[in-house]
């Protein structure tokens, strides 16, 4: 019997590879495929589902999802775009059959989209005699040696945690797992501006909750 | 800190195109104002590099490993499903 090692050496074949040995039906394929995408896929499917359980129920869900689809799989996207595009809808459905039995104040807010990037207080006035809309408190660098540390990693992820979910999806895809704008896209079925507004809330709000972090400042 | 030239892009107006000029979406005309703000603001290089470090610490949020017990009934799942495709019909 094969075992489910986690010391097993990485399969150093390429995705596309391995997705052709799965479908001859080769178990240690399907194993480097869970090795290589699995904890990717519950981190996606955070996007939707908060509790770390169902995110994982919706990533093992999607697995079956492949397995059904793969003889469909024609390389059009990359193997990992595919599957986190399976996962995408399986974990959306999953909330959606959550958010019936949630109170209504747990679900996404709307209408959060037009905070600024950056608190308004910390530029002049546009009407400044000199210098208006610039910086009245201008950024400061960051101490490389602090950026580093878990602390940081910990007030980055909790601040992710704590966006809306739309930006939670894009952000995880695209900072996170690292996905091109156009990939993220695809799995989301996001058009490429929309993409970007909600990246770009999403980046600025924790780059805001680091500078609180790491400059100890109450904003 | 050295104020941008008047007329040009403002602070305020930067911070809210740093994405679009990060992902090449920026239109010419506004990519060179962004990048001539940028040339005479040091707050604003301050924002962005803040912004390039963000993305950096988010892409280190990838340690945790495959639970031992998902893998377990991923491949009870897999077998399962190998079975059911090699019965005959």
């Amino acid at each position: 019997m094969i075992e489910t090692t986690a010391d097993r050496p990485p399969d150093p074949r390429a995705d596309a590879e391995i997705l052709l040995a799965l479908r001859r039906g080769e178990e240690a394929a399907f194993i480097a495929l869970v090795n290589r995408h699995h904890a990717s896929m519950v981190r996606v499917a955070r996007g939707w589902l908060h509790d770390r359980a169902l995110a994982e129920e919706a990533a093992q869900e999607a697995w079956l999802g492949a397995l059904e689809g793969m003889a469909r799989f024609e390389g059009r996207s990359s193997v990992r775009t595919w599957l986190f595009g399976i996962l995408a809808n399986c974990a959306r459905q999953r909330a959606a059959r959550e958010a019936r039995s949630v109170p209504l104040s747990s679900l996404e807010p709307k209408g959060d989209g037009d905070v600024p990037a950056v608190e308004p207080s910390r530029f002049l006035a546009d009407n400044h005699s000199r210098w208006p809309g610039h910086w009245a408190r201008a950024p400061e660098p960051w101490a490389e040696e602090q950026l580093a540390t878990r602390e940081t990693a910990e007030a980055a992820r909790r601040a992710i945690e704590e966006l809306p979910p739309s930006q939670r999806q894009v952000i995880t895809l695209r900072d996170v797992e690292g996905l091109s704008a156009e990939e993220a896209c695809a799995v989301l079925g996001l058009s490429e501006g929309n993409q970007r507004v909600l990246l770009h809330r999403a980046r600025a709000r924790v780059r805001a909750a680091l500078e609180r972090h790491l400059q100890g400042e109450e904003t | 800190m050295r104020p941008p030239v008047p007329t040009e892009m403002s602070c305020r107006e930067l911070v809210e195109l740093v994405t679009a000029w990060h992902e090449g979406a920026l239109p010419l005309a506004d990519r060179t104002r962004f990048e001539m703000h940028l040339c005479l603001c040091t707050g604003c290089r301050g924002y962005v590099q803040q912004m390039r470090r963000t993305i950096e610490v988010t892409g280190r949020l990838t340690e945790e490993d495959v639970a031992p017990a998902a893998r377990k009934d991923l491949l009870r799942a897999f077998r399962q499903f190998a079975r059911s495709k090699g019965e005959p019909r």
